[in-house]
């Protein structure tokens, strides 16, 4: 295993921006947020940012394709570009877990070719927790927050970070650090992995029922009568599409620009009262049946095509955000018979 | 207080004055409550709580319980009851629907100021007088409640009750509250600072629209950023003007209407201080129309909707500006 001396991370981190674009959580007067990396700036130790690592991939507002207009012809103009290369570093992994999540909507056939390029040009360098939230309850997924997956694992121990590669872009990102990097053994990385899980087990939220949540059950929970009242306060706001890593939705749209089109897509919510509007109507009248569609979404129909994988990693983000304080957990006990 | 609002919200359901009571209902963790409607005095028994983390402000939610069969019994707090009286001035609410209990308020706590702190892994939080005992995995903490206070809260404009059919405790006062300090300073910067500081708070906005759907002055049936007809909806900032613009706009909206109560920067995810955008257009109502609080004297014209000869020549504005 490689390592560095935390307080030589300055170091690794120029040398990683010298190569290619760094992205990492910092710490704000409000929160953790994920920045381009510049000289000076340290690492946030926070578990989770306020916005989730999915920008990356899926930016909040994006340029599809731009139209020229002159009398009756119309030009269609490519204005994809190839990505330059980056490296997030630090993710956690629930966020790590999203990118699993995201990649079976926007890889599976037909190929989003924005995302795809975006994903092949990234390193992901995924950092394990060592002081989870009251929110977080990616365990309740099966996801170990003392595991985390990536390109790279990277672990705090003992005044140092270590690291291990997993793919081949995460042996090839090493390599080219390795004279920062020092060989040595794991033992330290074993204790922390068993104090992160300790603490784990520990969390309140740890082990909500995802037992209930199979196929088979579906018209069950859709037609369950828990939706009124669950649903009742929701304000119907974006918060909670907006800061979770797996909401995966977007909206299409077109911007006259005078003599052409700039189509851009942006991030939509199932909270939304215009969402899947269409000419003759929507499908979902209520606000009732908005909430119901963002749980059933992640927690039923996502597993019901994807072999049992959640669409949720239990990041605690709409835990920690909901204006009312409404969210998946409270939905999970609901509907899955506690409380 | 718990107890005492707990019965009489038993006690309106059980006489049959009340078909509903909106409250909180308790959440996972002490901080994280729900605005809830209680069908059954067993229900209020069991998960009615009202405590420092009770600070959602009820009165938006009587738009819509004004429109159902029924009566329905609501618990306000002092600011929540300036939102009630607006709402009402604006014809938005039923006001034969409502059971109106003030309640009284000592300041509500911000959870976001404990994390700030470093306060993570919270498992239980209990009130004892002026302190906060907070239980976490990490190890106890005792946090003082004035440090946690909300800003809103920090800066209360009153402890009086503007309208309500009872009222639960004492009534309080209107209160003379620092809340215009910070516009003061904005107003000392120079307006390429000022533009900075905006910029900066601004760009973060990811119109996830909760300050919006919070406010009880915003109550249009179709917002225009969400009405495809009127030419300027739209779903995401795609340029850091355009978040300016919506937040611009939304002000120009609710100008004169706004109460301060505050929750509009209580719920923002990316904590931008909304607030101090429709403090600086209270502060100038006051200044340029005389002292007007919106929601504070139901029988009072708003300065916007009224005309005086004491009003300011809108020429002086450009003045201003020089
Ligand atoms: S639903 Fe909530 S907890 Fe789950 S991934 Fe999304 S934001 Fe995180
Ligand atoms: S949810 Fe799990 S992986 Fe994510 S920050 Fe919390 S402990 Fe870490
Ligand atoms: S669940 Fe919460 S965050 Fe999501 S739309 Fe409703 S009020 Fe907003
Ligand atoms: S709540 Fe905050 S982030 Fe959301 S739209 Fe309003 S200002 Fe922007
Ligand atoms: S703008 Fe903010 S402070 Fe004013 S009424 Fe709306 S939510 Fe309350």
């Amino acid at each position: 295993m490689k390592s560095i001396s935390l307080s030589n991370l300055p170091e690794l981190l120029s040398a990683i921006a010298a190569k290619e674009a760094l992205y990492l959580p910092v710490d704000t007067k409000e929160g953790a947020e994920y920045k381009a990396y510049a000289e000076g700036d340290s690492l946030s130790l926070a578990c989770n940012t306020n916005r989730s690592a999915k920008d990356f991939f899926f930016p909040q507002v994006e340029d599809m394709a731009a139209f020229k207009v002159e009398g009756k012809k119309i030009e269609i103009i490519d204005v994809r570009k190839e990505t330059e290369d980056f490296v997030i570093f630090g993710a956690r992994a629930c966020d790590v877990k999203s990118f699993e999540v995201l990649d079976r909507v926007f890889l599976a056939d037909p190929v989003d070719t924005f995302y795809k390029n975006r994903r092949e040009h990234s390193t992901v360098v995924a950092l394990a927790c060592s002081a989870p939230e009251e929110t977080c309850f990616c365990s309740s997924f099966g996801i170990d927050a003392a595991e985390p997956q990536g390109d790279v694992s990277a672990w705090i121990a003992e005044g140092r970070m270590f690291f291990k590669p997993n793919t081949q872009k995460g042996e090839t990102l090493l390599s080219a650090l390795s004279a920062l990097l020092e060989e040595s053994d794991g033992a330290a990385v074993e204790k922390a992995k068993e104090e992160t899980r300790t603490i784990m087990g520990q969390l309140p939220l740890q082990n909500l029922p995802t037992e209930h949540f199979k196929p088979e059950k579906l018209m069950e929970h859709f037609n369950d009568p828990k939706w009124k009242e669950l649903s009742q306060a929701c304000i119907g706001c974006g918060t909670c599409t907006f800061v979770c890593p797996t909401c995966q939705c977007f909206d299409i749209r077109d911007f006259d620009t005078g003599n052409g089109i700039q189509r851009y897509r942006c991030w939509d919510s199932c909270m939304y009262s215009d969402f899947t509007q269409m000419a003759a109507d929507q499908p979902r009248h209520t606000q009732l049946e908005r909430f119901r569609q963002r749980f059933m979404h992640k927690l039923v129909y996502y597993p019901a095509n994807n072999e049992g994988l959640f669409g949720c990693v239990g990041c605690g983000r709409c835990l920690a955000k909901c204006p009312i304080s409404m969210n998946i957990a409270k939905v999970m006990k609901a509907l899955g018979g506690d409380k | 207080m718990q107890k005492v609002i707990r019965e009489k919200a038993i006690e309106l359901l059980r006489s049959g004055k009340v078909d509903r009571v909106l409250g909180w209902k308790e959440g996972e963790f002490f901080y994280d409550q729900t605005p809830h409607l209680f069908l059954s005095p067993e229900e209020v028994e069991r998960t009615f709580v009202y405590n420092g983390f009770s600070g959602a402000n009820l009165s938006k939610y009587l738009v819509k319980e004004g429109l159902k069969e029924g009566v329905v019994a609501v618990f306000l707090k002092p600011c929540d009851t300036y939102s009630f009286s607006q709402l009402l001035k604006e014809h938005r609410i039923a006001r034969d629907k409502i059971w109106a209990v003030g309640i009284p308020c000592e300041g509500k706590l911000d959870i976001e100021l404990l994390r700030k702190m470093g306060i993570r892994g919270i498992k239980t939080i209990e009130e004892k007088g002026d302190e906060l005992l907070v239980s976490t995995i990490y190890g106890e903490k005792t946090v003082a409640k004035k440090d946690v206070l909300a800003e809103r809260c920090a800066n209360c404009k009153s402890r009086k009750h503007v309208l309500y059919d009872e009222l639960l405790g004492e009534e309080g006062e209107v209160l003379d509250s620092a809340r215009f300090d910070q516009i003061e300073k904005l107003e000392q910067m120079t307006s390429e600072e000022r533009f900075a500081f905006w910029q900066n708070e601004l760009s973060r906005c990811i119109r996830c629209n909760a300050c919006r759907n919070v406010c009880p002055a915003c109550t249009c049936e179709k917002c225009v950023f969400d009405n495809a007809d009127s030419g300027i909806a739209s779903k995401a900032p795609a340029s850091s003007f355009e978040e300016q613009n919506f937040h611009i706009i939304r002000a120009f909206h609710v100008v004169g209407r706004c109460t301060d109560c505050g929750e509009c920067s209580r719920v923002c995810p990316q904590g931008i201080p909304l607030h101090l955008i429709n403090r600086k257009f209270i502060k100038d109502i006051n200044a340029f129309y005389g002292a007007y609080q919106a929601g504070e004297n139901p029988d009072e014209r708003a300065p916007l909707t009224n005309y005086s000869t004491e009003d300011m020549e809108p020429g002086d504005v450009f003045k201003k500006g020089e």
